[in-house]
C-alpha cells in the first residue's frame, strides 16, 4: 500500500487537548496505549462528569422532590436543572416532555407498555430489520399480551432501509412506527425526516431509538417532529443507569403510568390513588439522581466543544477508517450506507470476530465482537458476528493506523 | 502479561486450519448441538457408541479458532475411549480450562494440553469448553442441545 495515497489526515480539531479531558484514555493496555474504539457500546466520561458525580455524593446527596432541608433542595434543584439541560439539548418544548429512566431500553419498554395499553389485537406496529433487540423484544412481549401484528421494513445490501417498501406497510390499523435513528451494527443514519413525514401522512406516530444518534448528530425533536425519542446517558459521555424518553406532551398526557410507587403519585389511599403530572407520573421510585446530574454535566461539556469541528473530525475518521480497512486483505465491511456515523463493522475471511477481538485487545485496541444485539442484521448478512470499530471525537488517525496494522497481523497469524 | 502465542499455539492454529473429523455422521448414536450464544459459536457433535465405547466421533459447525480447535482435538482424543474414560476426560478438561489450580498437569494431557493457555483469557474459556460440554451432554443425557450460558 502506498503511504502517499493514505497519508494521515489532519484537521482543525485539537484532538490531543480533548483527550486530556478523558482520564481513562491515558492508560496502557497490554503494554500499548489504549485505543478505545468501542464507543457504540459505551462512551468514556470527561472529567467534568466524574467531578459532578463526586460532588453530588460528597456534598449534596439527598432525595429529590421531598424534604425541605438544604441538601434536598440542592439535590432537587440540580436534578431538575439536568432535566432542563436535556430539554435544551433535544430542543423539546417543555421539560414536562423529558422523562428520566434507566436508558434507551427502559424508555422503549415504557412506550411499549404504556402507549401499548391502548393497542388491541390486530393493531399494527412497524419496525425495521436493522433494529437493536431493545426495539424488537418489547414489541414482541406486547404482541404476546395483546395480539398486535409486527411489520418490518427490510434493508438493502448496502445497509440502508428499503424505503420503497415503507408505503405498503402502512394500513388502517397501523398504530406506531418504531425505528432506530442510527444503526448500532451498521452505522447507517436513517433518513428519518422523510420517514416521519410519511408516517404522519398516515396519522401514525413515530418512536425513534436515538441511542447511537445523539453522540454524533444534533437532534431537534421539534424540527424532526417525532413523537417519542429515546436515548441513553452512557453513550453520550454521561454515566450508566440514566436515560431519557422524550415524548410529545399530548401523547404522554394520554398514557397510563408505567410503574407504580413513590414520586409518581399525588395522593394515595387504599380506595383511590391519583397520579402526579408529567413527567413524574412516569418516574416511580427514587430516580438515579447522580446519574441525571452527570448526564446534565455531559451535555454541558458537549455544548462547550466546537461541535462543528468535532463532527468534521468524526467524518474524517470515518472516511479514513473505511479507506484503511478496505485495503486490508480479506476484510469486508458490513454496512456501506451513504450516510454513516463513524462506525465500521467488518468481517475477515478465516478470522472469527472473537479471535479478532482477542488479538486486537492484546495490542491495546478495544473493539466489539459479536452480534451487537442485532441478530436479524447478522442473519441478513449471513454472518454469525462482526467486529465493530466505533469512534468518537476523541479518537485519532494514529489509532486507525494501529487498527489496520493489527488487522493485517491477525490475518497473517490466523488465516 | 500473557503472550498471544500462549493462546494461539501452532498446534491450535493447525487444528483451526485443518479441523480433524470435520464431517457429518449419518449413523451416529447421538448428535447434540452446542451453542455459545455470547459469540454465536455453533457446532453439532456426533458420537457413535457401541459396547460402552466411543467408536467414532465427529463434528460440524462454525466458530472461532479456539472453539474449532478444541472440538477437533476432542475428536482425536476421545475416539476409541470407553464412555467412562471420555467422561473422565471431560471432567479433567473442564478443570484444566476453568480452575485456577487444575489438578492435571497439561503435559500429561498430550496435545490437549495446548488448550491450557485459554485459562488466561476468561472471555474465551467458553469457546474452549463448548465442545466438551456438548460431548458430556451426548454421553450422559437425552438432551438434544446445550448452551454455554
Amino acid at each position: 500500500m502506498s503511504a502517499a495515497i493514505l497519508s494521515t489526515p489532519t484537521d482543525s480539531w485539537d484532538v490531543e487537548r480533548v483527550r486530556r479531558d478523558f482520564p481513562v484514555l491515558g492508560q496502557q493496555v497490554h503494554g500499548y496505549p489504549l485505543a478505545y474504539l468501542d464507543n457504540a457500546a459505551t462512551t468514556q466520561k470527561p472529567r467534568a462528569v466524574l467531578e459532578a458525580l463526586d460532588h453530588y455524593y460528597r456534598h449534596d446527596n439527598s432525595n429529590v422532590h421531598r424534604g425541605v432541608h438544604a441538601l434536598a433542595e440542592r439535590a432537587t434543584r440540580d436534578f431538575e436543572a439536568a432535566r432542563e439541560s436535556v430539554r435544551r439539548f433535544v430542543n423539546a418544548r417543555s421539560s414536562r416532555e423529558i422523562v428520566f429512566l434507566r436508558g434507551t431500553t427502559e424508555a422503549i419498554n415504557l412506550v411499549a407498555s404504556s402507549f401499548g395499553q391502548g393497542l388491541r389485537e390486530g393493531d399494527e406496529v412497524i419496525l425495521t430489520a436493522m433494529e437493536h433487540h431493545a426495539n424488537i423484544v418489547p414489541w414482541q412481549l406486547l404482541r404476546e399480551r395483546t395480539g398486535i401484528v409486527l411489520r418490518v421494513v427490510p434493508i438493502t445490501p448496502s445497509g440502508e432501509l428499503d424505503l420503497d417498501a415503507l408505503p405498503g406497510l402502512f394500513g388502517p390499523r397501523t398504530r406506531l412506527l418504531a425505528l432506530t435513528h442510527v444503526s448500532n451494527a451498521l452505522g447507517t443514519i436513517n433518513p428519518i425526516e422523510d420517514i416521519i413525514a410519511a408516517a404522519h401522512e398516515h396519522d401514525v406516530p413515530v418512536l425513534l431509538d436515538g441511542a447511537q444518534a445523539v453522540p454524533h448528530l444534533r437532534v431537534d425533536v421539534q424540527a424532526l417532529d417525532c413523537d417519542f425519542y429515546a436515548f441513553s446517558g452512557h453513550k453520550l459521555f454521561g454515566p450508566t443507569g440514566i436515560g431519557v424518553l422524550y415524548g410529545r406532551e399530548r401523547l404522554l398526557e394520554a398514557m397510563p403510568p408505567y410503574q407504580g410507587g413513590g414520586e409518581m403519585i399525588r395522593t394515595v389511599s387504599f380506595e383511590k390513588t391519583t397520579f402526579a403530572g408529567l413527567p413524574q407520573r412516569f418516574e416511580a421510585g427514587t430516580p438515579d439522581i447522580a446519574g441525571a446530574i452527570g448526564l446534565g454535566r455531559a451535555i454541558e461539556y458537549l455544548e462547550s466543544l466546537d461541535w462543528e469541528a468535532a463532527m468534521a473530525h468524526e467524518a474524517r475518521l470515518l472516511e479514513y477508517a473505511t479507506e484503511r480497512l478496505q485495503a486490508v486483505p480479506g476484510l469486508r465491511i458490513i454496512g456501506q450506507a451513504g450516510a454513516k456515523v463513524p462506525l465500521v463493522s467488518f468481517v475477515m475471511d478465516d478470522v472469527h470476530p472473537h479471535d479478532m477481538g482477542t488479538i486486537l485487545d492484546h495490542r491495546g485496541l478495544a473493539v466489539r465482537a459479536g452480534h451487537h444485539c442485532a441478530m436479524p442484521v447478522m442473519t441478513f448478512y449471513q454472518v454469525p458476528a462482526t467486529s465493530r470499530a466505533s469512534m468518537a471525537f476523541y479518537n485519532t488517525f494514529d489509532e486507525i493506523d494501529r487498527l489496520a496494522e493489527a488487522l493485517r497481523y491477525a490475518r497473517e497469524m490466523l488465516a | 502479561m500473557s503472550e498471544m502465542s500462549d493462546l494461539y499455539q501452532e498446534l491450535i492454529l493447525d487444528h483451526k486450519r485443518n479441523p480433524r473429523n470435520f464431517r457429518d455422521m449419518p449413523d451416529a448414536t447421538r448428535a447434540v448441538d452446542g451453542h455459545n450464544p455470547l459469540c454465536g459459536d455453533q457446532l453439532r457433535l456426533f458420537v457413535k457408541v457401541a459396547d460402552g465405547k466411543v467408536e467414532d466421533v465427529s463434528f460440524i459447525g462454525v466458530g472461532c479458532a479456539i472453539s474449532v480447535a478444541s472440538a477437533s482435538m476432542l475428536t482425536e482424543a476421545v475416539r476409541g475411549k470407553t464412555v467412562e474414560e471420555a467422561q473422565r476426560l471431560f471432567v479433567e478438561m473442564h478443570d484444566l480450562l476453568t480452575s485456577d489450580h487444575p489438578r492435571a498437569d497439561p503435559a500429561d494431557l498430550g496435545s490437549l494440553g495446548a488448550l491450557a493457555g485459554v485459562h488466561e483469557y476468561p472471555m474465551r474459556v467458553k469457546c474452549a469448553t463448548l465442545s466438551w460440554h456438548t460431548l458430556d451432554t451426548a454421553l450422559t443425557s437425552d438432551e438434544e442441545s446445550v448452551t454455554t450460558e
